[in-house]
């Protein structure tokens, strides 16, 4: 299955408004997306309180996984995201 | 004749009539009941969770902050979650009715968050607050917090917290009573900002039945119920009378003999600029810089600043601009300054004390304002809040100085800098009261304790004697002395301010053209002896009296 590694980019971790970013990009994406961190069970990308409750903090890495037409496009959007200070942009 | 007549503080005046709602409390969890139809059930527990999503979503889109809006959406993508509802499912299917199947699903997470620490345990209260929500929809209650009706109403409630505040309507809201808080509190500053008639410290107040039309004059305190059409239109007259004969005066404020006194609006970003200019508003006496710390995990970073400054140094440019440095702690903690633990916030590291702990974040501050002052080219003066002593004051001032600002001034906000004014004024500009915290610190009295609420009348003698004492230093040195607290949007007071030496009043806009009238009706002469009269007073009422 297409999976990507990625640390976490955002200051404040993946709380808040970064969450809130990548619950939402990963609710658009036409597969299911999970995600986990270290070797916790992989949880659904598209639930705002289990990615809440992974608790990821700025350098932690993450695994995004997902399976089905576009994955790996899908997964390096999302990746993408992950890695990006999200709390930068917040001007 | 009304049937029942409440006296609270009138804190902002105005006279509207409406029904009165309050706020909600969360509901309690129902007995158990036995579920027959396990669809039926996850349907409906479905149902109320979708309607606290689109509740969230409406107050999302009706935010005038960018910032509360996107909270209020995160919120919703937490009630709307598959796997909250695919928990609830199981939870019906196991026996559980829909509120415990909410509370239930709630927990899981709940749990979670409280045993991560730090800033997911304090995402707790969000849970709470969205299983309270729901439960409310399937009980057929209102939904916990400010109402929002769909029309316009009287919101009463035992004190307004910022967070139940944030996203109020003004459009529904009309006017605020509270059971409790001073002229000082939350509730008292948030109206004047909205212009909305407010009357706090009002016993009696949340015995109103909901929906009962009250009759609520923000000017004397008067909350009354059971008043009839003539009564209230009569009412609503003379209050839009006295506003009509306020706002036909405009420009520069000055008595009517010619002593010019400088009226300068209070904000908090470019976004209140608009409104102290339809005030005729000569500048800003207090640019707070605060707002853009709030909320935060971390501090903003330099061009973030430098935007938000340049943003209301452009909008003023010609005109003055008093911005003050960061003023956390006490009432306002900033989660990146980490300050849990003080035994007494108020007595504590607040104000510019942040900068004997972290003089970063001050460098930093003077580094942007003077970035943006050099991209505009307005009239700006920099302040200290919470400053005490002539050290604090001299190493401000070279801190100012050496970020390439030229005007250092200093908030006067405890006894000990008032009594030392004159010396202040050798080291630093301006001065600058802030009557809220000067009558917190002189009384002793915490600006939020509703049974204490006659020691924060800004009309205490005390009080006018400390601003004497500044006013008097500032003439003798010749430099500026002005009041940016909420004493200075009291049209009876302005006078007396003037005649202790103030030479600028700084207050909400809205709170500008009734000053501005007050003092066109007096001559210098007049304040002084007024100002002489209060401050031989033995109390705040006789103040008050002495003066009107």
């Amino acid at each position: 299955m297409p999976t990507r590694t990625v640390t976490i980019g955002s200051a404040s971790g993946l709380h808040a408004r970064p969450a809130k970013i990548f619950v939402e990009a990963a609710a658009k994406a036409p597969v299911k997306v999970t995600i986990r961190s270290g070797d916790r069970k992989p949880v659904p990308a598209r639930s705002m309180l289990s990615v809440l409750a992974l608790g990821v903090k700025k350098g932690t890495e993450v695994t995004i996984e997902a399976e089905g037409d576009g994955a790996d496009e899908i997964l390096d959007g999302l990746a993408e995201l992950l890695a990006k200070d999200l709390d930068a942009d917040h001007a | 004749m009304p049937d029942t007549v409440l006296t609270g503080i009138g804190v902002c005046p105005g006279t509207v009539a409406g029904p009165l709602l309050r706020i909600a409390a969360a509901p309690a969890l129902p007995a158990p009941t036995t579920v027959t139809d396990i669809g039926a059930e996850v349907a409906r527990a479905g149902a109320a969770l979708a309607e606290v999503v689109a509740e969230l979503g409406r107050r999302a889109d009706r935010a005038a902050d960018d910032t509360v809006a996107e909270v209020l959406r995160a919120e919703a993508l937490m009630a709307g979650d598959e796997e909250l509802l695919d928990g609830v499912r199981e939870l019906i299917e196991a026996g559980h009715d829909a509120p415990h199947a909410i509370d239930g699903a709630f927990a899981t997470f709940r749990e979670i968050f409280a045993a991560a620490g730090g800033y997911l345990a304090e995402r707790v209260a969000d849970l709470d607050d969205l299983r309270d929500r729901a439960v409310a929809v399937l009980l057929g209650l209102p939904m916990p917090g400010v109402p929002s009706p769909g029309h316009r109403y009287v919101l009463a409630a035992r004190d307004l917290a910022p967070a139940d505040t944030a996203d109020l309507d003004p459009d529904q809201v009309i006017a605020l009573v509270t059971e409790i808080g001073g002229p000082t509190s939350h509730t008292a500053i948030l109206a004047r900002a909205l212009g909305l008639p407010a009357v706090v410290a009002c016993a009696g107040v949340l015995d109103v039945p909901d929906g009962a039309r009250v009759l609520v004059d923000g000017a004397t305190g008067r909350v009354a119920t059971g008043v009839d059409d003539v009564e209230v239109k009569a009412a609503i007259e003379a209050s839009a009378r006295l506003t009509a004969a306020a706002s036909g005066l405009t420009g520069p404020g000055q008595t009517s003999d010619g002593y010019a006194v400088k009226l300068l609006a209070n904000v908090g970003s470019a976004r209140n600029v608009p409104a102290a200019d339809e005030a005729h508003a000569e500048g800003i006496g207090l640019f707070r810089t605060e707002l853009l710390f709030l909320d935060r995990a971390g501090e903003p970073g330099h061009g973030e600043q430098v935007a938000a400054y340049r943003d209301v140094f452009r909008a003023m440019a010609g005109r003055r601009v008093v911005i003050r440095t960061l003023d956390a702690g006490a009432d306002k903690p900033l989660p990146f300054l980490k300050q849990e633990g003080e035994p007494n916030p108020a007595l504590g590291v607040r104000g510019l004390r942040v900068a004997r702990q972290r003089p970063e974040v001050l460098t930093a501050q003077l580094a942007a304002i003077a970035e943006a002052r050099a991209e505009t080219g307005a009239d700006v003066w920099v302040m200290a809040p919470m400053v005490s002593t002539v050290a604090e004051a001299s190493a401000f001032a070279a801190a100012v100085h050496a970020a390439g600002l030229p005007r250092a001034g200093v908030m006067i906000e405890v006894p000990a800098a008032a009594l030392r004014a004159a010396d202040l004024l050798r080291v630093v500009d301006f001065l600058s009261i802030g009557t809220n915290d000067l009558s917190q610190y002189t009384f002793a009295a915490d600006r939020m304790c509703g049974p204490l609420a006659d020691l924060l009348d800004p009309w205490q003698p005390a009080l006018l004697q400390l601003i004497g004492l500044c006013g008097e230093a500032g003439r003798t040195a010749g430099k500026p002395v002005g009041v940016c607290g909420e004493a200075a949007a009291d049209p009876l007071l302005a006078p007396v301010l003037v005649g202790l030496g103030v030479t600028s009043l700084s207050m909400s806009p809205r709170a500008l053209p009734a000053v501005r009238a007050a003092l066109s009706t007096r001559t210098a002469e007049d304040c002084r002896r007024l100002a002489a009269l209060a401050v031989a007073a033995p109390g705040p009422v006789e103040a008050r009296a002495a003066a009107g």
